[in-house]
């Protein structure tokens, strides 16, 4: 090689890497929409398997209540204290529940929510179907017959869908309520014009566009899970590495989404 | 005339990051014989078989069952291909969740929609044809020694009376006894289903007991094949030195 051609090649190396990188997402953004497509057809298409389904609806949302209501009470509580000595500095503290109850159903419970259950349910889905694949038992399910798009993914993706926004609920609820409480027997409110403040502002769409969130960011769970649950490779340190994605992808796809929802919600 | 293959590989090439692991591979097995892949780590063992299964795609080459390629089956031929074969796995790869019996029952419940009440008979069956009492039905695999999980491995390959029996390293991580019980259970069921066996390993005593014919794979083809009983009278040099385990010769250890 020339001397020019050297250093051109050298110059060129940055290039090359980005390249490299940019090539690399885009293909793991093309496997994880096949994943996807593949896997919501499951849901729409028999062999179905509602035991299944049923046992995942018990794992992902009755076993998620108590973190989400820890979470959702502790939040809504801290929220009422914040915004309480924030609106102290224009002298609107009275209009503190409206603005928790806002911020709990539009935004909090939703994410909230679903961050727990990318902690809790996207890592233990991942290390489940991981285990499944470093173990041949994904294999040995294909042998039998047996599709695991349908007996593993779509499960999973259905019973998450369906349990975020009842969870939600719940955190709306817990979340109001631990605001309720600060304001109550910390802040010296009025517990009935709370709730009559509170119930009188919050509309139904701000729950609603809440509740499509949680349906959202419940199929990215599920989603981030099983993905990459089902493509660990290499052994007990291929199933400790999915499990980490599917937490840290599951965690940014939800705050990406929320955002692009919210923009759309506020321009409708 | 030689038979007719039942199983055929012809000319499969498989490469994992653009190493070569099966380069041309060609083997057949005629109807109701029993043939045993020996060959050393990393030689594509497995890999030829989840070849055959469908569970790997090859970069080049066939593979057909009865003289129909099995390779590009839609998911519905590929269910009833399965149907027709029975996998026992290197770990067993038993469900974790399940209880035996359901291990067991699988595809009877799972592909086949078998009432659970009569699936769960046919387990016991089953069980009781590798030597599992019905007490162990309703355990978890994980309550089980390695030599039982193997036994329930083989019921659940077994169950279906398939045509084609896989097994992959079925011996591997057992003691000396029941490895021996193993391979005896594996003679009694093939002759019993009078079915077309495909073995892999690379323990030799293994291989002498359960196999008609023993094949070597050595850089991704077939280097030698023959009868089970030639095994320690061939010349070949690659089947000499990986049958004595003499580290040099034309085999280098990857080890």
């Amino acid at each position: 090689m020339t001397a020019t051609g050297a250093s051109w090649g050298g110059t060129l190396r940055p290039v090359r890497a980005i390249g490299r990188s940019a090539l690399s997402v885009v293909r793991l953004v093309g496997a994880v929409a096949i994943f996807a497509v593949r896997g919501v057809a499951a849901i729409f298409s028999p062999p179905w398997f509602p035991g299944q389904a049923l046992r995942q609806l018990v794992a992902i949302g009755f076993f998620s209540l108590p973190v989400v209501g820890l979470t959702a009470v502790f939040t809504g509580a801290a929220l009422a204290l914040n915004i309480f000595s924030g609106g102290g500095r224009l002298n609107a503290e009275q209009v503190m529940p409206q603005i928790v109850a806002l911020g709990i159903t539009r935004e909090l419970g939703p994410v909230l929510a679903a961050l727990m259950l990318a902690g809790r349910v996207s890592a233990a889905i991942a290390a489940e179907i991981g285990a499944m694949r470093a173990t041949e038992q994904i294999d040995a399910m294909r042998t039998l017959s047996t599709d695991p798009y349908r007996y593993l993914v779509a499960p999973r993706l259905l019973a998450a869908v369906m349990v975020l926004p009842l969870l939600t609920v719940v955190a709306d609820i817990i979340g109001i309520a631990g605001g309720w409480l600060v304001a109550v027997r910390v802040l010296g409110f009025n517990p009935t014009v709370y709730i009559h403040n509170t119930a009188a502002f919050v509309q139904g769409w701000d729950v609603g566009s809440g509740l499509i969130k949680a349906a959202v960011f419940g199929f990215i769970v599920a989603l981030m899970g099983c993905y990459h649950g089902y493509h660990a490779s290499g052994g007990a340190r291929g199933v400790g590495r999915a499990t980490t994605h599917a937490v840290v992808s599951a965690a940014i796809l939800i705050f990406a989404s929320d955002y692009l929802l919210t923009t759309l919600f506020t321009h409708r | 005339m030689s038979a007719p293959a039942k199983l055929a590989w012809t000319g499969v090439c498989k490469r994992f990051d653009g190493a070569p692991v099966l380069d041309g591979f060609d083997l057949s097995v005629a109807a109701g014989r029993s043939l045993v892949i020996i060959g050393g780590s990393g030689q594509g063992k497995s890999v030829a078989i989840k070849v055959a299964l469908g569970l790997l795609s090859p970069d080049a080459g066939a593979v057909s069952l009865d003289g129909r390629d099995v390779l590009g089956l839609g998911e519905q031929a590929r269910r009833e291909l399965f149907s027709r074969i029975g996998v026992l796995f290197q770990g067993s790869a038993l469900f974790d969740s399940l209880t035996v019996w359901e291990n067991v029952a699988f595809r009877l419940i799972h592909a086949d929609r078998v009432p659970r009440r009569m699936a769960k008979a046919r387990a016991v069956d089953a069980l009781a044809r590798v030597r599992l009492s019905a007490t162990v039905a309703d355990l978890r695999p994980s309550e089980l020694s390695g030599g039982m999980q193997k036994r329930v491995g083989l019921a659940r390959a077994i169950i279906g009376d398939p045509e084609v029996l896989f097994f992959d390293e079925p011996t591997t991580g057992l003691d000396p006894i029941s490895a021996a019980a193993i391979n005896a259970l594996i003679v009694d069921q093939v002759r019993r289903l009078g079915c077309t066996a495909v073995s892999i390993t690379h323990d030799l005593a293994s291989a002498r007991t359960i196999g008609d014919e023993i094949a070597m794979l050595q850089g991704g083809q077939i280097v030698w094949r023959g009868p089970a009983a030639d095994l320690d009278r061939t010349d070949n040099a690659y089947v000499r030195q990986f049958v004595d385990g003499r580290p040099d010769g034309p085999i280098t250890s990857a080890a």
